[in-house]
């Protein structure tokens, strides 16, 4: 397998990272990069770290790490899954910016050890602080639940001071979300594409064909994330098997952007013929900056999710029978 | 009536994501007490915030299970703002789905 890294690989730009994805030779993994800037989004550290625990750490290779940015790889604990020693030396007791490093969790005990524990890493404020925690929670639970990966959920992020912004991903080497919704939604999972935007569709849950859920999923987390995501006009972008989907920046003009319970309605971009990455890597990027109150945003969604179901339900009304 | 009270951050910390807490809270003590006619109280006091996984999964199947008799006898205590506004969530959609039940 080949990665190659660049001086930009954010969400805006993810499909080049996707270009130079080559997932043949699945015994070893080569990380190639610029070499002389390196910028990479946590979510980009995640996808890495899942290849390399599947190669194990004597199968990964860093070809011409040079650039002097590349201490970063190191800081955040790349080198901890390669048997390949860091070039850099940085000091790891040093305060250097607002960053979690690549965690793995495994299950529900550590995922709450770690969501209490990373607050003070963001040095976030209090009031931006609980949908930084939503977030990660629900993300990282839909792995433990869903994603059947053995090694757990990989989770990074980190806070960029310029655009005031946490970027964050998770990552699995779990069935996917095809697989995970193949059982319950056959007809809607032709493709991984189609599957994934199932997923993002409210109150669809893959553990059960009831609309609303069972007494413990109700198929709402992820729509929930990608509309956290709308409202602060950031990017959320989803990667499982074959397909990803991307959402794309809203018009900053547009006062409040509509919520919207048809993941097709929303401004995003989606392929369906990525490299096929066995498991699911999701990434988002949550601003700071917005104005609106976590508790607003909840109550919007609270709205449109409603409606939605309330949409559906009327669909299944019998009509009467003129005759 | 006498009322069972529940404190959440006891068993959850300061913020409530935990699923298997909410299920084991649920399971060993809500039910129990719904299923003899006592109210329960969810006492939030010291919970920041919550998720709508940890609240759909304290509360989804006692309302379902339970219907009006749930929406009657839970009440809750010391809610942050993003706690009512989950719960309120989780009992919207709910009520919504159980009106699906009664009529498919």
């Amino acid at each position: 397998m080949k990665i190659t890294l660049s001086t930009s690989d954010y969400l805006r730009n993810f499909e080049r990272l996707i270009s130079s994805l080559d997932f043949s030779e699945p015994d070893q993994l080569t990380i190639y990069s610029h070499p002389k800037w390196l910028n990479v989004h946590p979510a980009v550290l995640t996808l890495i770290t899942a290849l390399a625990i599947k190669v194990g750490k004597s199968h990964v290779k860093f070809a011409d790490l040079t650039a002097s940015s590349g201490s970063y790889l190191d800081r955040m604990g790349l080198f901890n899954y390669t048997a390949q020693q860091s070039p850099y030396k940085i000091n790891k007791k040093e305060a250097a910016g607002r960053f979690i490093p690549i965690h793995i969790i495994k299950n529900s005990t550590e995922q709450s050890k770690f969501i209490s524990d990373m607050i003070p890493l963001l040095h976030l404020p209090a009031d931006k602080a609980d949908a930084v925690k939503y977030t990660i929670g629900e993300l990282i639970r839909n792995v433990l639940e869903h994603a059947r990966a053995k090694e757990g959920a990989i989770v990074a992020a980190q806070y960029y001071k310029k655009s005031n912004t946490i970027r964050i991903g998770i990552c699995d080497s779990g069935i996917g979300i095809r697989s995970s919704f193949l059982q319950f939604w056959p007809s809607h999972t032709d493709t991984d594409i189609d599957a994934i935007k199932w997923a993002l569709t409210p109150g669809i849950s893959g553990t059960t064909r009831k609309e609303g859920g069972t007494e413990e999923n109700a198929g709402a987390g992820l729509f929930f994330i990608k509309s956290m995501a709308k409202v602060a006009r950031n990017y959320f972008m989803i990667y499982s098997g074959t397909g990803i989907y991307k959402l794309l920046l809203h018009d900053k003009r547009t006062e409040r952007p509509r919520l919207q319970v048809n993941p097709n309605d929303d401004r995003h971009s989606e392929r369906n013929d990525a490299p096929y990455f066995q498991g699911t890597l999701v990434a988002i990027d949550l601003s700071l900056d917005n104005n609106v109150e976590f508790t607003e945003l909840l109550a919007s969604i609270r709205e449109v999710y409603s409606n939605a179901i309330r949409e559906r339900k009327k669909r299944k009304y019998k009509q009467p029978k003129f005759i | 009536m006498k009322k069972a009270t529940i404190t959440i951050e006891k068993h959850t910390g300061s913020f409530a994501e935990n699923k298997d807490k909410a299920k084991q809270l649920r399971i060993r003590h809500i039910i129990p007490a719904l299923s003899e006619g006592k109210g329960v109280i969810l006492d939030f006091a010291g919970v920041s915030g919550t998720t709508q996984s940890f609240i759909h999964a304290l509360i989804a199947q006692p309302i379902r299970q339970f219907g009006d008799n749930a929406l009657e006898n839970l009440e809750y205590k010391n809610c942050s703002d993003i706690v009512k506004e989950v719960i309120k969530t989780v009992y919207e959609y709910m009520q919504e789905s159980l009106n699906n039940e009664d009529e498919t």
